[in-house]
């Protein structure tokens, strides 16, 4: 399949060279992307449904070369991704002096705020514009924010504001949180409190979950869960169950086993997200289709995050007629920058802070329930806006 | 504001509906249902959904054959182009079309049917009497819009991901131009003197105008609406008078259709349509506007000559494409 999608990709060059006469011959601009990355363990779904998933985030960025790719052949550009794996718990430092002797200017990284924090500090990536693809840290778009970092991955606070905008719409305004035990969980907590407080919610009871975690394959293992969790989810009434369960530790198994019968949001059952499967409107099923064909899986929202930082070099390219890196950033960077992205709106970087404005969908299991912002959450300027950090909240200040 | 506008509409309505001057008109309409897969067949003169024929999965692109005897409709699930027959009002045959056909356009001499297929960067060339793709023209990521010129040499195709105008010689099915336009572009028309094509770009919110004789860009429209977010002025659907003096753009989310001094590209006035509006089309007389309000799952009928809508009908899920016929 891969093969033969080289070979269309390869037959649509020569065409469209012949269709040029003359400039066909000429050397194509290359644009060089750098992607790094860090082993690690797979994060293994609570799920028999979702596939255990060991390449993501790349597939996202090849596939977003692939389509650079074909756009550029109508303007003779080319575009390669010069992808680098550090081993498991070992340093990115290496890497980003490796890809920076080869030239590489523009990095996208699929990394963890730790070492995102760490190669974006190096000298050699100084004269770097690093995307972050992955790391939804709100420290990262704060107070250790840097200039030579943009985000296309949401942070925790649009995910936690586009879910909490959506649960004032429908005046559930009680909420029952429950944290998992991970520094993550723990993280997105807090992004929800402050949601909370934004949006007028209340947080009746808070809950640690506590359990060991434990093997996802257990003979009879429903038996254990319906007696524990009706007693954990006790409490003062509340309209809804907030989980925030990154690791997938035991945010799936609340649903229909809560004391009252209330519906689960969060990191489970509705899912504030970049991007979900259940999405098809504004041409998604395309990138969807095109997706699935390479990978032979479904797209993950960091396989888009990192799609959408290929992407944005590409429209860079496309739209300044450069290969030059620097050309290419400062474009990125700039007023005029606007990216399609499935989302019914272009998408852009806020200057404040370098995240990228998006809308936020809002997954349920099976179907698309709504996208964030809601009508009525107005802004003076973009309505994209009121999800995170606005200008007057940054506390970034090293960007200039 | 829907409440007050409403109220209007019904007014109008009533007003319409009193035995007058108003002349017969025998217009009849054909929506596609992207949602419903179905055609609503709309009555121009009780203005009313007289039939609704079931077609294939996700109707969107809509045409006419060259003598307005049959319906094409593009059904991008089902891989192919019904045929309807416009007598009849039945779904009579169906067309090959490449996977995923979204729109197409026929060229004026009636016989070929150039294709958007969305989900595979090309265009596909169906001839319609031999029922056979006769050919297949590569182009840029997810493309959708059609336009030909009026003496059918030159097709031009948008692709929304790649942002482009493909200006491709119908001679030899070879692209010989491509023109850079902003995000999303959707549909694509030739001015009636063959001089200009518009190009509607969605998420960018503009028409870029490009003259054929030097395939460059040299205006572009944009719009503002007073309350209306940016990012929800969406230009989709262009229509044009056949004098050439006005042209109209529907602006999607931001529910209005701009009216454009075609000579001077002023934005003259917005008209206030139902939601999400993304296509147009001129009665035969053009004394009439039907837009397809995908969100509000209607049609609404803009009067050119009192400069506002007479009448909202309802007919299937989610309105994609509309045309008239006299």
């Amino acid at each position: 399949m891969t093969a033969l999608r080289r070979l269309a990709v390869a037959c649509a060059l020569l065409l469209a060279g012949s269709a040029w006469g003359g400039a066909g011959a000429a050397d194509p601009l290359t644009i060089r992307i750098g992607y790094l990355t860090r082993a690690e363990e797979p994060r293994i779904p609570l799920t028999f449904l979702e596939p255990v998933v060991e390449d993501e985030g790349v597939q996202g960025a090849r596939l977003a070369v692939v389509d650079n790719d074909t756009t550029g052949r109508f303007l003779n550009q080319r575009f390669e991704l010069v992808e680098a794996t550090v081993p498991e718990g070992e340093g990115v430092e290496g890497a980003v002096r490796g890809l920076a002797a080869q030239g590489i200017r523009l990095l996208v990284a699929d990394l963890r705020a730790d070492a995102l924090l760490a190669a974006a500090a190096l000298p050699d990536a100084r004269a770097m514009l690093i995307l972050n693809a992955r790391a939804p840290d709100d420290e990262l778009r704060n107070e250790l924010c840097r200039a030579n970092l943009l985000h296309t991955a949401p942070s925790r606070r649009m995910l936690a504001d586009a879910l909490a905008q959506y649960l004032a719409l429908r005046r559930w305004s009680n909420w029952m949180l429950v944290v998992g035990r991970a520094p993550e969980d723990a993280a997105f907590a807090e992004a929800l409190r402050r949601a909370a407080k934004r949006y007028g919610a209340r947080i009746v009871e808070e809950k640690i979950w506590s359990f060991e975690d434990a093997n996802r394959r257990v003979d009879t293992g429903h038996v254990t869960l319906q007696s524990e969790i009706p007693v954990f989810t006790q409490g003062r009434d509340h309209d809804v169950v907030v989980v925030a369960d990154e690791a997938d530790a035991f945010g799936e198994y609340l649903a229909y086993r809560t004391w009252l019968p209330r519906p689960v949001v969060g990191t489970h059952g509705l899912v504030p997200t970049a991007w979900s499967r259940v999405h098809e409107q504004w041409g998604a099923t395309q990138l969807h289709s095109r997706f699935e064909r390479q990978a032979g899986r479904w797209m993950r929202p960091r396989d888009y995050a990192a799609w959408i930082a290929v992407r944005a070099v590409g429209e860079a390219a496309t739209r300044t007629n450069s290969a030059d890196p620097a050309v290419l950033a400062a474009y990125i960077r700039g007023p005029d920058f606007t990216l399609p992205a499935f989302k019914g709106q272009g998408l852009s970087f806020r200057p404040w802070d370098g995240q990228l404005r998006q809308p936020v969908l809002l997954a349920g299991p099976r179907t698309l329930v709504s996208v964030s912002p809601q009508p009525g959450f107005l802004h003076q300027f973009s309505e994209l806006d009121t999800l995170g950090d606005d200008q007057p909240e940054t506390k970034c200040s090293g960007r200039g | 504001m829907p409440i007050v506008k409403g109220a209007a509409l019904a007014a109008l309505g009533f007003a319409l509906a009193l035995p007058g001057p108003e002349p017969a008109r025998a217009d009849t309409v054909f929506v596609s249902n992207e949602k419903s897969n179905t055609v609503s067949v709309v009555d121009g003169e009780k203005l009313a959904v007289v039939a609704t024929i079931k077609v294939g999965r996700r109707p969107r692109g809509i045409t006419f054959n060259q003598d307005m005897t049959r319906v094409y409709v593009c059904v991008g699930d089902d891989n192919r182009v019904d045929v309807i027959d416009v007598a009849t009002l039945k779904v009579v045959d169906r067309l090959p079309s490449g996977p995923d056909p979204e729109l197409f356009v026929l060229e004026p001499q009636g016989r070929l049917l150039y294709v958007a297929n969305e989900d595979d960067n090309k265009v596909s060339v169906v001839d319609t009497a031999a029922k056979k793709i006769i050919g297949e023209i590569q182009v840029g990521v997810e493309p959708e819009g059609m336009g030909i010129s009026p003496d059918g040499k030159i097709l031009v195709n948008t692709s929304e991901t790649t942002n482009m105008a493909h200006f491709i010689d119908t001679a030899s099915h070879t692209i010989t131009d491509n023109v850079l336009v902003d995000a999303r572009p959707r549909v694509a028309r030739f001015t009636a003197d063959g001089r200009f094509v518009w190009v509607s770009a969605e998420i960018g919110g503009t028409v870029s105008v490009i003259d054929l004789g030097t395939r460059k860009v040299v205006h572009k429209i944009r719009f503002a609406v007073q309350g209306v977010p940016r990012e929800s002025i969406q230009a989709v659907g262009i229509q044009m008078t056949r004098d050439g003096k006005r042209a109209f753009v529907a602006l999607g989310p931001a529910n209005r259709v701009a009216e454009i001094d075609a000579e001077t590209y002023e934005v003259k006035r917005y008209h206030l349509v139902g939601q999400r509006v993304w296509n147009l089309a001129l009665s035969p007389d053009e004394k009439r506007l039907y837009t397809t309000n995908g969100v509000s799952n209607d049609v609404s009928v803009l009067d050119m000559e009192r400069g506002r809508v007479i009448k909202s009908v309802a007919v299937g899920g989610a309105p994609w494409g509309v045309i008239v016929k006299p």
